[in-house]
């Protein structure tokens, strides 16, 4: 209790002086509040992950009734990743934004907003009264818009915002009508009522009631088709909110899903199905146009789609392992969701932290004119490289251990009976390896155009390294990812307690309380830490013994072998959209992607040039469609705005005319109607 | 341990029989069966030319590259034997750890900045894409047909009881082959030994390698086609007596690499466009493996 109240005071308190003060301390101040919040926060976290929930209850009013906060492990894990991608968000931030230095007014509003994302996201965590829910869902919702418009005075960054504000009102609003659906029928906005509930109503209405529940939290998660406002929100935020919103923002709709799991009562098999497909199709779906994208925040942000598929298979593995009773299912499906939501937080937000430093060092975002950065800026590039191989699933990082849980578990899901379990465990591999892949060819296009070769257009400053207080904060979040590469053992102990709640879903579960970890499953992890630790200390031996036998030879440095052309070379160099042309003609059919060109022609050809501009199908039938629809409908009363003020006038006479009017006429026809009626 | 001796010991004559085998079928009389290996040897000793384009991924890469292929290698198992490395779901790890030295092998020629050697990498990561799902398929057919997850468990339980599995075998092995030599990039996916550096995916990427590095690229090669062909030779051992194994294990690796020979000298190389839809027939290829076990094990409805 004295750590909530305590945690309550300095948030007020930060919240109530960071306009006031000067623009450095502002800055200051709120990164000491965000560290001062997130160790609060973990300290409850942690102690419910050691399995001592905190359950309160606050008296609440008379409109919200009681509210209880419980913190089990589930919230706790959440609370942690949360904070801690929050505080080195701060921390990044805090140096990123000293290029904006003169917006006093602007950077108050965006401590403020950051300082609220952070209280919200964790009060979401830890309330379970949906009205209380759905205010601080709101208010998180509102504030990250706030964040997102840092920028507001470019159209495209104003656009983007306001496409992601309509978009996660349309999630309020699914959630609204499920938490009302419920609360008029119990009487309570306690989430147990959720559960109670959805046991009397039948499975098929439950099924809806989920449905309902899936799709708003989908919309904030990311999933395909309500993905559309990622690739623009991403893009035009400053790159530490970039990082906060695509590794932990998202995650809260993950957050709701697993809660979801955990309170709503329904076939869990059929859901099981129903979550693995969609997140198949959002993972193939998102890492494909990721790899046409030429802006690299929208190719992370594509990204961020790919990760909440994997994350979403986890799920839904997880969820047919309650459902069929298999409890190696379940454990191996929610672990390696639960990890990969810790694991993408990690390289994603550093991914966004790295294209932070390369936008600030070059003023661009465009992957065509970069190149050779790796000489300009070496930490940056080591970075990028380390969580461009963890994101790809690649050993010895901390992508590969939760991606190889779920694999693990899916070839697990083999031995099962049902022809249908089979099918779907076999197009989810498909899916996972298809996946894995397509992100190794995303991530090679984007690291090595970015920053391999030599530069592709002439920069307008010389890059130059970030600063150290930008470099710290990156590299915290690189030691926690080769710390799960190397430990995995340790992390999936810390989740235990989350995953028991899941394991006490399953019909005859009750005995999975207080039992340890499967030992497979821990064997598993040591089998991995090992291999992880036995490939770096290889790989660190050949490249020793590369260096020593280079230091027993000659090393001459020459120029790039181009089979005998003696010019500058580096103008003929692959592109980005040359390295994946021959994926473009492939995935062509599936995209509608725009190309412009001008061919090189004639006896003395001019300039030649070609201009691909991916666009997202889904987007075109699911948003622009309906939308253009909708305007062309309200275009055809256009005629009654016509800017003359006598019109108006009419119609405000009209409409009071109207008002009086009706009443009476229809007290009329009453009358007429009961005089009839006696005859 | 005795896999990893046994792939080491088939690796160091495998390339010089396929060489010898292209030699007599164009009616030379070739080079010895160990030149491939002294070649890596010279190699190994002699100096590097960096370019200056390049950056430290160039020089750790080639080593990378190798430990890849090496830590792939552990995991293989022989027989009744273990591999080095073993536990459920290993050949994930398998799988992965030869992308992560993929990754490194793109980067590496991306980062000379030289365009031909960007093409390679282009389509070394398309290829090596479309080719991922082929090998899960087939592993997850495995997997189910065996009840076990791991390379060890699924080949010693391996049996060919009815004629529908000896026809799976036979496409297994085709699409294990065919994955070789994807991995490989050699015929039908690409000649290594044309003149024109526009028609190679491998070579082309390794352009500007020299010395210690070049030494090591040319040895995984080996390495890499002794894998597969022990991987191979897995599923025709089953649970036979190990000196017999051994036997087996050598004659597979011999055929295969005669067959990559006779392969390499008969055969065209597909045009450049085609090779992704090609690719791809794999995946069908392992799908009906998947049916065909589904078939087996009576679970088709």
């Amino acid at each position: 209790m004295s750590l909530v109240l305590a945690y309550l005071v300095i948030l007020a308190a930060a919240l109530l002086s960071v306009p006031f003060l000067t623009v450095k301390w502002k800055g200051l101040a709120t990164v000491a509040v965000v560290a001062a919040n997130a160790v609060i926060i973990s300290l409850l976290a942690a102690n419910a992950l050691m399995g001592e929930e905190t359950l309160l209850t606050l008296s609440g009013t008379s409109v919200t009734g009681e509210i209880p906060i419980r913190i089990d492990a589930l919230s706790g894990w959440f609370m942690l990743v949360i904070n801690f991608t929050m505080l080195t968000g701060a921390l990044y931030g805090l140096q990123y934004m000293k290029a904006y230095r003169e917006q006093a007014a602007n950077l108050s509003l965006h401590c403020t907003a950051y300082l609220l994302v952070q209280s919200m996201l964790t009060v979401i965590c830890a309330v379970q009264n949906s009205l209380v829910f759905l205010f601080a869902w709101e208010i998180m919702a509102v504030s990250a818009f706030l964040l997102v418009i840092f920028e507001h005075q470019k159209p495209e960054v104003l656009r983007a915002g306001i496409n992601y504000l309509i978009q996660s009102h349309l999630s309020i609003v699914l959630l609204t009508v499920g938490f009302i659906w419920v609360a008029y029928r119990t009487g309570s906005f306690d989430f147990n009522a959720i559960a109670g509930f959805s046991e009397q109503m039948g499975e098929a209405s439950a099924f809806v009631l989920f449905g309902c529940f899936f799709t708003g939290f989908s919309l904030k998660a990311g999933f395909v088709p309500f993905h559309t406002w990622l690739p623009y929100a991403h893009p035009a935020a400053p790159s530490h909110v970039s990082g906060v919103m695509s590794g932990v923002l998202i995650k809260i709709g993950i957050y709701g899903i697993l809660r979801m799991v955990l309170l709503v009562k329904t076939d869990f098999t059929l859901l099981g199905y129903f979550i693995l497909f969609t997140a198949v199709t959002s993972g193939v779906y998102g890492v494909m146009l990721a790899i046409l994208q030429h802006n690299l925040k929208r190719l992370l942000a594509y990204h961020s789609i790919e990760n909440i598929g994997i994350i979403g298979i986890g799920i839904g593995l997880g969820t047919i392992g309650i459902g069929t009773g298999n409890p190696l299912l379940t454990t191996l499906g929610f672990a390696g969701a639960l990890l990969h939501v810790l694991n993408h937080s990690l390289f994603k937000s550093l991914l966004f932290f790295s294209a932070g430093n390369v936008y600030q060092a070059t003023h661009t975002l465009n992957i065509e004119s970069l190149g050779g950065l790796v000489k300009k800026m070496p930490h940056t590039a080591v970075l990028f490289l380390t969580a461009s191989l963890a994101i790809c699933g690649l050993p010895p990082f901390n992508g590969f251990v939760s991606e190889f849980l779920i694999y693990a578990g899916l070839y697990k899901g083999l031995s099962g009976d049902s022809t249908v379990l089979l099918l779907s465990m076999v197009t989810a591999l498909f899916g996972l390896a298809l996946i894995g892949g397509l992100a190794l060819l995303c991530f090679t296009k984007a690291f090595g155009v970015v920053f391999l070769g030599s530069p592709r257009q002439a920069l307008r400053h010389p890059p130059g390294e970030a600063v150290q207080g930008k470099l710290v904060p990156m590299y915290a979040v690189l030691a926690l990812m080769v710390g799960i590469g190397l430990f995995p053992g340790f992390f999936l102990e810390a989740m235990h307690g989350a995953l028991t709640l899941f394991q006490l879903k399953m019909p005859g579960g009750e005995a999975a309380a207080g039992m340890p970890l499967p030992q497979g499953v821990r064997q598993l992890a040591a089998a991995i830490g090992w291999c992880a630790t036995g490939l770096l200390a290889l790989a660190a031996l050949v490249i020793f013994i590369g260096i020593k036998m280079a230091g027993r030879t000659s090393v001459v440095k020459g120029p790039t072998w181009s089979c005998g052309y003696v010019g500058d070379a580096s103008r003929m160099q692959y592109s980005a959209s040359s390295f994946v042309r021959t994926y473009r003609k492939l995935a062509e059919p599936l995209f509608s992607i725009h190309k412009k060109k001008r061919a090189v022609e004639g006896i003395f050809p001019t300039d030649g040039w070609q201009e691909t501009h991916p666009y997202d199908k889904v987007e075109a039938w699911l948003i622009d469609l309906p939308l253009r629809k909708l305007k062309a409908f309200i275009g055809r009363f256009r005629f009654l705005q016509n800017g003359n003020p006598q019109f108006y006038i009419l119609y405000g006479v009209v409409f009071i005319t109207l008002v009086i009017v009706i009443p009476l006429l229809v007290g009329a026809v009453e009358q007429v109607m009961e005089f009839l009626g006696k005859l | 341990m005795l896999s990893l001796i046994l792939i080491l010991l088939a690796s160091l004559f495998f390339t010089g029989i396929v060489v010898r085998v292209k030699s007599l079928a164009s009616g030379r009389k070739g080079p010895g069966i160990l030149q491939p290996l002294k070649d890596v040897w010279r190699l190994l000793r002699k100096g590097t030319v960096f370019s200056e384009t390049t950056s430290f991924v160039f020089q750790i890469a080639s080593s990378i590259y190798f430990v890849s292929v090496l830590m792939a290698i552990m995991i293989v198992p022989f027989g009744k034997m273990k591999g080095l490395i073993s536990f459920d779901g290993d050949f994930v790890f398998f799988a992965y750890v030869l992308a992560l030295g993929k990754f490194f092998s793109i980067i590496f020629a991306l980062d000379t900045g030289s365009s031909f050697e960007g093409m390679g990498a282009s389509r070394e990561a398309l290829y090596s894409m479309l080719a991922e799902p082929a090998f899960f398929v087939l592993m997850g057919s495995f997997a189910m047909l065996t009840g076990h997850t791991s390379f060890h468990g699924i080949f010693t339980s391996l049996h060919f009881s009815s004629h529908v599995s000896y026809a799976l075998g036979v496409l297994a092995t085709f699409v294990l082959v065919m994955i070789a030599m994807i991995e490989n990039s050699r015929m039908p996916i690409d000649d290594p030994k044309t003149h024109l550096e526009l028609t190679m995916v491998h070579e082309v990427m390794i352009l500007d390698n020299s010395g210690f590095g070049l030494g090591l690229f040319t040895l995984a090669v080996s390495l890499k086609f002794a894998m597969y062909g022990a991987i191979i030779a897995n599923f025709f051992i089953g649970d036979v007596p190990w000196h017999y194994a051994v036997l087996v294990f050598f004659a597979v690796q011999m055929i295969f690499a005669v067959a990559v020979g006779l392969l390499e000298s008969f055969m065209a190389r597909f045009r450049m466009g085609h090779n992704a839809t090609f690719i791809f027939t794999l995946t069908s290829a392992s799908l009906l493996i998947f049916f065909g076990v589904l078939l087996v094990m009576g679970k088709f409805i």
